[in-house]
């Protein structure tokens, strides 16, 4: 259909469209108008990511002399993948009402893992691998040496990517990484260095948050892209952690040593270039006194991933004079590793400040701040002089330089942690330093300052004026959109006791307590027997799944439970766990049923859907709590409290049920669908966790479903799945209308709408 | 065989210790005649099957005879050697039959046996479905009594017309197959004595089909090691310790064990076949789901970057890491391979004949994905159905499933809809063809037939289908529309409402007026006189039942109505037979009028 909101014409590829999407694409257009950042709750099962997609390319379309490119951040791979799926059918519906106006790129980005097709190089490992591989083939020296040896591999798909030279373009159309590799195949060019090449030519780019946020990967992709482009960053619940992780760096003993190892390697390699070929690194002395920024002339094979952490200015200064010789430099740097390995000696639990960590550096080794900072470009301007490929051998000292360079960078914000040995096995000694981030606003920061429109969007981001104060920003748009049910489609129930009355809970005194684990197991068990199709589980953490689910073997609930469902687990492993899913989706394909158990928290619950069949139920055993005994998230809190003055408890409640929330909300894709979601921990009940939930779980949860027993909560499911079988009339009949058609929208203006929906 | 005799050696024995008396054992459908090869023996025996109520048989097994053994009606028994087990299969099974053949006899009354199996010569086999399938349907059952007994129709021509049934039920496997059981069978906790450190493991053959199909390394294992290098004990005995091992979950100790014992650390290690399995798989999976590739992309995973996450703690050794399996990576695998199900048709019994078969299905599996090229193309296509919003959309179209009519009374029932809306003309439409036709039109017709036939020949039907077509669908929509408008719930029809004798009555006269009037259409147009006859024969058995029904329809006071209205249309499809059989004879005798030497 297609329809005006306010100047803009809207193509939204299907025949109707829910309110709430039509309410969320005249925010959302708002925001873009005040060319300002918004922050949008929806709730899952609405549509979110076509509304967004429809109105950002629209809008684009609209204005097409306006340079609006839509940057779409996802957390994983697949959820790219998804959305890519979702924007070729957009895509389809535009060419077929625009014609050649509607011509668009969108494409997919993701590393040389899973974009390479030389099947040398993407056969091994892990990406680090791939990446070292490619290099061995690709950068500029080994192809130099090529050119006069015959006999030194080099990548076909990457010399006939660089033979075809400005040829190499993708015509227009959406790419997933799959099209992009089968693009690459048919004509022979290396897909990877083909989409990054293009990044800078589509209208729309897909990839994972990284490469916005973490400033080693940030730099290099999301350079070139116009301040008028639109950032989207969606399932963003958990944004703030992941921009802490960025900037987080842990180092252990094996660090140092490898660390100690790649420097006596650089060394040795030193000397050797000094020996046959001095003016290369004599040239190398001359780039750095013109400063970092000489880099950007690099050929694109040996482009490293910079740090724009770094102000533009920093770039352009000379790189200090004792670190432009490349002795000198590799020397600084065993006295910090020196430094380091002396720290971790420590007996102690030790907590410091950057100021202060940088100020003992000085002291006792001498390097200064500004130094500091410069190491990590430094390191990869050596790696390059000396022509080093493998590349995946050299990690650990870069993971020293990267601490070093952030340590030297940010003076606030952080704390650097020293345990020497892990608190739940204090027998064990196992130094770490932890320099931990504690304020995701930093890493944020560059990209809400370098671009015009950052959209933070999600299912859960309740309470939302929470999430403007942890990631430092003022959005020009703020709001939260209930969900219009045509029916009660979602039931959420708080379960708070078994069948024999007693509480249930994951609290740390009644986690291992057999009754707990018995009657969670019997909960599970009659829900089985009761639940078509596919149930899944959520469980507090891999090792509290591990042991519920060996004692539920022990105990032979897990075998009462086969008897009516396959039982799927997610493992560390995630190859197995993906097989483990497929799986499980085929058993509900044909009929079979399963149960798939998971972890909040996990890989499986940051992004996996469990709509229509694959979720008809629902279970979260607990309330996921972060570990609280850990060091770095106690730093935070103090951090959080002291900056934001937001309080321990509070944080702690907030981040558990947002995990909750985003775990339940995976059930429901539509308003066809339906699913009931069990919250099976007393504590759950009680008002302060409760009024964490998202408001659309909230409005659904009754009061009679708030303490539930096993046979009541089984008794309601009965009752639920009878009513879902019934047919009904999807646009909602009378009163409200919960599915509109393009003559709604026509006969109801935009004015009008949004009150007849809230 | 074929001529439903079986010609076997065997011995008869009086008692399963006598040595036995060798001799022949002839076996026909009625009976069993065994010979002794010394002609001065005594033990000759002739029994009839009808005496025999039931046989028994030995298991096959290495040390045990092939016997067989007959039960008599007033006890007593006869017990059979054969030389071998395939001998004694084919005779149990043609005892079996021919035992069910003269139950089935004696239950239909004598008259069963003077089936005159005239002419076809019917394989055993054939027979035996046949039997089959009339005990289950005894409805079919009394059919083939009422007309086949009753000379009405031929045992061929009662078959004739159900030829897809017997294909059918020939084509399908006599029993289902069965998938594996959910149960973790081989999670056997072992038995203990109690007293000493011994522990049992009971092993049967389904436990081992288990282990075999989820852990392909120990099944590759069985086929290296055993016999050549240990014994079938032994190898298990090793299997379960390395469990044991397991299950204690000291992988310092596991790793330890297999460095001394080469074999013990086939099974403690990784399993490698299934780790390159899953590693082709991974190739295949849905690009939505696959969190492997989220792994290749994710730049905060970096050893030492990131914060570390529960359960990412536990770095391990990786001289252990091999020895590393955890009883949810066991789960998983086991869920996968019950959902494949049952590959193999091999009888569980030889555990080595088990594992190649397990083996070579691998093999075929891995050759299908390399010569299957659509499967990605259907996976694109099921994504971008994925990604779709369903009820933002119209419905798609489903693809087309074949129309399978369990009970043709609901099906019926879910026509009425459209019934209705046709009702009218095709009744309409019946009532001018056959009242509407002047004499002069009816001889036009006639005679522009005739030239026809004398032009073309009798090539097409007499009756033409549109015809026919209309006549059935009256039928059933009569029938039809009486229980939609009667019934008032969909379980409950209107004859449940009737009398049980009127309704077995008329249900009985449903079901045979339907076969005779199959049979009736069926033989149009006549062109030999065996069809002439049948027809004869039809029409007289269909006057036979009319009048019965006319009472029926009369003789009901309460449901007279109900009962009228599902009579009515029996007798109207009874009455265009009889219109057409009397058209037809009208015709014939006008034909030979003009040519004397045509047809009879």
């Amino acid at each position: 259909m297609k329809f005006q909101i306010e100047d803009v014409t809207v193509y939204f590829p299907y025949d109707h469209i829910y309110p709430e999407q039509h309410a969320y694409m005249v925010e959302l257009k708002r925001a873009l108008d005040a060319k300002g950042h918004c922050l949008l709750e929806m709730p899952t099962g609405t549509g979110k990511t076509i509304a967004l997609l429809s109105l950002i390319t629209s809008y684009a379309l609209s204005k097409p002399s306006s340079l609006v490119k839509l940057l779409y951040c996802t957390r994983t791979v697949h959820e790219m993948e998804k959305t890519l799926a979702e924007l070729k059918l957009l895509h389809r519906y535009q060419r077929l009402h625009l014609g050649d106006a509607a011509r668009t790129l969108a494409l997919g980005l993701s590393s040389r893992k899973n974009l390479c097709i030389n099947p040398a190089v993407v056969s091994a490992e892990n990406r680090d691998s791939v990446d070292a591989g490619c290099r061995k083939l690709t950068a500029s020296w080994v192809r130099a040496l090529a050119v006069e040896n015959p006999n030194i591999p080099t990548c076909r798909f990457y010399e006939d990517y660089e033979k075809a030279a400005s040829d190499a373009v993708l015509p227009p159309g959406v790419y997933t990484l799959q099209d992009l590799r089968a693009f690459g195949k048919e004509k022979e060019w290396c897909p990877y260095f083909l989409a990054r090449h293009m990044v800078q030519f589509a209208n729309v780019v897909v990839y994972s948050y990284q490469y916005l946020l973490d400033p080693k990967v940030a730099g290099i992709i999301s350079k070139e892209m116009q301040r008028e482009s639109v950032v989207v960053f969606d399932e963003a619940h958990n944004i703030d952690n992941v921009c802490i992780e960025a900037l987080s760096v842990s180092v252990r003993r094996q660090t140092l040593e490898g660390a100690t190892r790649n420097l006596n390697k650089m060394t040795q390699e030193i000397q050797r270039f000094k020996n046959t070929d001095a003016g290369r690194l004599r040239a190398e002395y001359n780039r750095l006194v013109d400063g970092l920024a000489q880099r950007g002339n690099l050929p694109i094979g040996d482009t490293w991933l910079s740090n724009p952490v770094l102000p533009d200015d920093i770039l352009k200064q000379a790189v200090p004079g004792h670190i432009r010789k490349a002795e000198s430099f590799v020397s600084l740097l065993r006295r910090l590793v020196q430094y380091l390995k002396g720290r971790l000696e420590t007996e102690n639990v030790e907590k410091e400040g950057p100021v202060a960590f940088v100020g003992s550096i000085n002291a006792q080794v001498g390097i200064d701040q500004k130094t500091l900072r410069f190491c990590y470009d430094r390191l990869h301007s050596l790696m390059l002089t000396l022509e080093i490929t493998d590349t995946d051998e050299f990690l650990h000292i870069q993971t020293i330089c990267d601490f070093a360079t952030l340590v030297g960078t940010y003076t606030r914000g952080f704390s650097i942690i020293i345990e020497p040995f892990d608190e739940r096995m204090p027998h064990i000694p196992d130094p770490v330093l932890q320099l931990s981030c504690h304020d995701a606003s930093l890493a944020i920061k560059p990209v809400f300052e370098r671009f015009q429109s950052v959209v933070i969007t999600s299912g859960t981001l309740s309470p939302i004026d929470l999430y403007p104060r942890l990631l430092n920003f003022n959005p020009v748009v703020s709001r939260s959109f209930t969900m219009s049910l045509t029916r009660d489609c979602i039931c959420p129930m708080v379960l708070t006791r078994g069948s024999d009355q007693l509480p249930v809970s994951t609290k740390f005194d009644l986690r291992s307590d057999p009754g707990v684990e018995r009657n969670y197991g019997r909960l599970l068990l009659e829900m089985v027997s009761v639940v078509p199709d596919g149930i899944v589980c959520f469980f507090v953490s891999y090792s509290y799944m591990d042991g519920i689910v060996n004692s539920w073997n022990e105990t032979g609930i897990l075998k009462e439970i086969m008897q009516h469902k396959l039982v799927f687990i997610e493992t560390q492993d995630v190859v197995e766990t993906t097989l483990a899913l497929d799986n499980y989706r085929k058993a509900c394909d044909c009929g079979r049923g399963a149960v798939f158990f998971s972890v909040a928290r996990g890989k499986v619950a940051e992004g996996i859907d469990f709509d229509r069949h694959y979720g008809r139920l629902v279970i979260m055993f607990g309330v996921p709590f972060q570990y609280t005994l850990s060091r770095i998230l106690l730093a935070r809190l103090e951090y959080l409290l002291e900056t934001f003055q937001i309080k321990e408890g509070d944080f702690l409640t907030f981040d558990a049920l947002r995990q909750a929330a985003q775990c339940v909300g995976r059930v429901i894709r539509s308003k066809a669908d339906y699913g009931m979601m069990i919250f099976a921990d007393k504590r759950y009940s009680r008002h302060d966790k409760r009024s964490k939930l998202p408001g659309w779980i909230l409005s659904h949860l009754r009061d009679a479903h708030l303490n539930l027993s096993t046979d009541m909560a089984v008794h309601i499911a009965r009752e639920f799945l009878r009513k879902m079988a019934q047919p009904y009339d999807k646009t909602g009949g009378s009163g409200k209308k919960t599915l509109l058609s393009q003559e709604d929208l026509e006969k109801v203006g935009n004015g009008s709408l949004g009150e007849m929906l809230f | 065989m074929a001529d439903g005799q079986v010609v076997k050696r065997a011995k008869f024995k009086s008692s399963v210790k006598d040595p036995g008396v060798p001799g022949v054992l002839t076996m026909t459908r009625e009976k069993c005649v065994f010979k002794p090869s010394d002609p001065s023996s005594a033990a000759k025996l002739n029994i009839e099957f009808k005496s025999i109520k039931g046989h028994k048989f030995t298991k096959e097994g290495s040390n045990k005879h092939a016997l067989l053994n007959l039960t008599q009606d007033q006890g007593g028994n006869y017990i059979f050697e054969f030389n071998s087990f395939p001998d004694r299969d084919v005779c149990r099974e043609f005892v079996a039959t021919a035992i069910a053949s003269s139950v089935e006899a004696g239950r239909t009354g004598s008259e069963r046996s003077a089936v005159p199996l005239h002419n076809e010569q019917l394989s055993t086999a054939e027979m035996e479905r046949r039997i089959k399938l009339l005990q289950e349907d005894s409805e079919l059952q009394k059919l083939h009594k009422q007309f086949v007994i009753g000379d009405i129709l031929s045992e061929t021509e009662f078959w004739a017309t159900r030829m897809k049934l017997l294909d059918d039920k020939a084509s399908r496997k006599p029993k289902q197959r069965v998938g594996l059981k959910s149960d973790m069978i081989f999670n056997v906790k072992p038995s203990s004595d109690g007293q000493s450190n011994r522990v049992t493991f009971n092993l049967t053959p389904e436990i081992i089909h288990q282990i075999f199909a989820e852990k392909p390394a120990v099944r590759q294992a069985y086929l290296n090691f055993v016999p050549s290098k240990m014994t079938e004990k032994d190898f298990w005995t090793k299997y379960w310790r390395a469990e044991y091992l397991h299950s204690t979950k000291n992988i310092v100790a596991a790793a330890a064990e297999a460095a001394e014992d080469e074999e013990l650390a086939v099974f403690l290690k990784q399993d490698d076949i299934l780790v390159n399995e899953a590693r082709r798989k991974i190739r295949r999976v849905d690009p939505t789901l696959d969190m492997e590739a989220d792994e290749g992309d994710d730049y905060t995973h970096l050893p030492d970057h990131g914060l570390p996450r529960d359960g990412s703690k536990d770095v391990m050794d990786s001289q252990y890491e091999q020895y590393r399996r955890s009883f949810l990576q066991d789960l998983n695998r086991h869920a996968a391979v019950v959902l494949e199900g049952r590959a193999i048709d091999v009888e569980l019994g030889d555990t080595r004949s088990v594992a190649e078969a397990l083996a070579r299905s691998k093999q075929v599996e891995l050759a299908n994905e390399a010569s299957d090229g659509n499967a990605n193309q259907e996976r694109l296509d099921r994504i971008s159905r994925m990604a779709e919003i369903e009820d933002l959309q119209a419905p798609r179209d489903h693809p087309v499933a074949p129309l399978s009519i369990k009970d043709p009374r609901d099906y019926f029932d879910s026509q009425q809809a459209n019934a209705l809306k046709t009702f009218g003309d095709t009744l309409a439409g019946t009532k001018q063809m056959t009242s509407d036709l002047s004499t002069s039109e009816a001889y036009g017709s006639l005679r522009e037939s005739i030239s026809e036939i004398k032009a073309v020949g009798l090539r097409a039907p007499i009756v033409k289908p549109e015809v026919a077509l209309k006549v059935l669908n009256g039928l059933n929509q009569n029938i039809s529309s009486t229980k939609y408008q009667i019934g008032k719930n969909a379980h409950e029809s209107v004859l449940d409402r009737l009398p049980k004798i009127t309704r077995d009555e008329l249900l009985l006269h449903w079901t045979s007026i339907q076969e005779l009037l199959k049979h009736f259409w069926s033989s149009y147009p006549i062109t030999t006189t065996y069809l002439y006859t049948k027809v004869g024969k039809l029409k007289d058995a269909m006057s036979k039942i009319y009048p019965k029904l006319r009472d029926l329809k009369e003789s009901q006071s309460d449901f007279r109505h109900q009962v009228s209205l599902l009579v009515q249309p029996m007798l109207q499809a009874l009455d265009a037979a009889f219109a057409h059989y009397d058209a037809d004879l009208q015709k014939r005798s006008a034909k030979s009028g003009e040519r004397p030497n045509g047809f009879v």
